[in-house]
């Protein structure tokens, strides 16, 4: 059983929890500029590492609120736990983030606003 | 349905001495000390027409099938632990075919006509058991929705058939059909050519027989890189060295996404465990596999006795194996309810895979971006039963690089296209 550390409600156990799974997946906002195959990076394609996850859970039966963590899929380790919509500030978390082909991907190229500008839509 | 698959080179044409109870006898006056060795552990040679990755079940019977059928015998196996130390053993050995598209009738149909005369195939005892499968309603909506798929099902001529609590109980003498529990049973149906096989036996039996043909079978030797020139696979870096390969195919369940990101594959797959416990060994009691995907049950009895249980995945990804407590324990609570006389049963062993789920709960068998490089995976929780029919389509779509009209729906492209094979729908789970 995990004991996992909630931002608002401090350590409880993992029956409490969700996990939304990979985390920092943007959804591409020029929809209609983009194709399908990049679509489906954004809808079916997963991150899946041996090691450094960064991943999203839910205190859902607690305060209900969404964080986001970067866990070891190894050890179970959770080694940050940051709040939505912010990157990890560890070392390991942040190379984790830099390392996720998610980074190269079209659809997430697409999910700046900035391209979205430029995009047909 | 469709004719019968094509079996090919029947019964270890290579020259391996076969089991028989002429062999048994024999063996006996030596006091068993002489029997010859299963398969060869050789060296791996520099380069091979083709490699398969994993010696899982599916990987073995994919090698087993190019040799069998396609006649491709300079290939090789590459299995980083021992043959079938992965999901092959840890499983809780269901075996049916009662799914619910066409798609899925096809290949997991296939797989058991393969399944049916499979050990006269490889001359190994596969303790293959058409005992029945029964999977349990326990709400009106489960019933309702249980014999439309039926239906479904008996269209594409699989059997199937829908049975009231009172033929459960005549069935299943152990079981609780009082309406009042939290989960009564309200109904089921059975598909009475289903049932389960020795899971080690089907990695062992495929092993045996390859090598018979000339499959070289190397364990203990992991894949740490595919090298690639530019489009083109070149072959396998491994813990033994570089071997070449024009055609590598990757059947590593748990591990596809690691042996993708090897060559830029990306894949839909979450890695997740899945676990199972045996109890101790009690006198024969159970003669059906039952099955609920409310509560995430599967039972089963062994030739050994034990009660084989298994539970639901677990919620979250990870590598290790062993699973998280309060998923078996979500399972037994009500294990025990439905199945009183296992509230007085200890369990011996509890044990996790790392199983390839996919979103939607169909595997996948494709070409990649990379020319000679294929992926099996995706099988999820419920591969074993599709062992031969997954390793039989596999080596047709390596030999020809094209895949066959069972195979063809499991593309990875259909993740674009939007055709998924949706059994999480239709099956809820599928063990
Ligand atoms: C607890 C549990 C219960 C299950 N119950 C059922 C059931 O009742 N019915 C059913 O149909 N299915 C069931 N399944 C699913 C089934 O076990 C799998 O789908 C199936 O066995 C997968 O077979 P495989 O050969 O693809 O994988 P595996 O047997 O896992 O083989 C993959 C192999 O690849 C090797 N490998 C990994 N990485 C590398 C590398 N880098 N280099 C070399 N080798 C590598 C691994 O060591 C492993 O031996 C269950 C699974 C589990 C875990
Ligand atoms: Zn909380």
């Amino acid at each position: 059983m995990l004991l996992i550390d909630c931002p608002h409600c401090g350590p409880r156990d993992e029956t409490e929890f969700s996990c939304g799974g990979e985390a920092h997946i943007a959804r591409p906002l020029a929809e209609n500029s983009i194709t399908d195959a990049e679509f489906a990076e954004y809808l079916f394609w997963r991150d899946n590492p041996k090691g450094v996850f960064l991943e999203r859970w839910c205190h859902d039966a607690g305060c209900r609120r969404w964080f986001n963590a970067a866990r070891d899929t190894v050890s179970h380790a959770f080694l940050e736990i940051y709040p939505m919509g912010s990157l990890p500030k560890t070392d390991a978390g942040k190379a984790a983030y830099a390392g996720s082909w998610r980074r190269k991907t079209a659809s997430e190229a697409a999910a700046k606003p900035s391209s979205a500008k430029g995009g047909k839509a | 349905m469709a004719e019968s698959p094509d079996r090919g080179a029947r019964r270890l044409p290579g020259g391996k001495p076969k089991y028989s109870i002429f062999s048994l006898l024999r063996n006996a006056r030596s006091y068993h000390q002489n029997w010859q060795r299963a398969w060869r552990s050789p060296e791996p040679k520099k380069s091979y027409d083709a490699i398969i990755i994993g010696g899982g079940g599916h990987g073995l019977a994919t090698a087993y099938y190019l040799a069998a059928v396609h006649r491709m015998t300079n290939i090789a196996v590459v299995e980083k632990g021992w043959l079938g130390g992965g999901n092959t053993g840890r499983n809780t050995t269901i075996i049916r075919s009662n799914y619910m598209w066409d798609e899925s009738a096809a290949i997991y149909d296939h797989a058991l006509k393969l399944w049916e005369g499979l050990t006269q195939d490889l001359n190994f005892n596969l303790m293959f058991s058409q005992r029945g499968v029964l999977t349990i309603a326990h709400s009106w909506h489960e019933l309702r929705e249980m014999s439309r798929r039926v239906h479904a099902i008996r269209l594409n001529g699989i059997d199937s058939d829908v049975l009231n609590p009172d033929q459960i109980k005549k069935l299943v003498p152990m079981i609780n059909i009082d309406p009042s529990i939290r989960y009564p049973v309200m109904g089921g149906f059975l598909q009475r050519r289903g049932g389960t096989a020795r899971h080690d036996a089907v990695a062992w039996g495929y092993a045996r027989a390859a090598d018979d043909l000339g499959v070289d079978i190397i364990q203990n030797c992991e894949v740490t890189g595919l090298r690639r020139k530019g489009n083109r696979i070149e072959g396998v870096e491994t813990t033994k060295g570089f071997i070449k390969a024009p055609k590598v195919g990757c059947v590593v369940a748990g591990h596809c996404s690691v042996l993708g990101a090897m060559a830029d594959v990306r894949l839909p797959i979450a890695s997740r465990p899945l676990q199972a416990l045996v109890s101790e060994p009690i006198k024969p009691e159970l003669d059906t596999v039952i099955m609920s995907n409310a509560v995430h049950m599967y039972i089963s009895q062994s030739d050994k006795g034990e009660m084989v249980l298994g539970a639901g995945v677990d919620k979250y990804n990870s590598y290790a194996q062993r699973g998280s407590f309060p998923v078996p324990e979500h399972m037994i609570a009500a294990a025990v309810e439905i199945f009183p006389i296992l509230s007085r049963l200890r369990m011996l062993r509890h044990w996790g895979g790392i199983v390839d789920t996919c979103p939607d709960a169909s595997p996948i068998i494709s070409k990649t971006d990379v020319k000679g490089l294929y992926f099996n995976c995706g099988w999820g929780t419920g591969g074993f039963k599709a062992t031969p029919g997954s390793g039989h389509v596999f080596a047709d779509l390596i030999a020809h690089d094209r895949p066959n009209k069972i195979a063809a729906p499991y593309a990875l492209d259909r993740f674009q296209t939007g055709l998924l094979i949706d059994e999480h729908g239709a099956a809820g789970v599928a063990h």
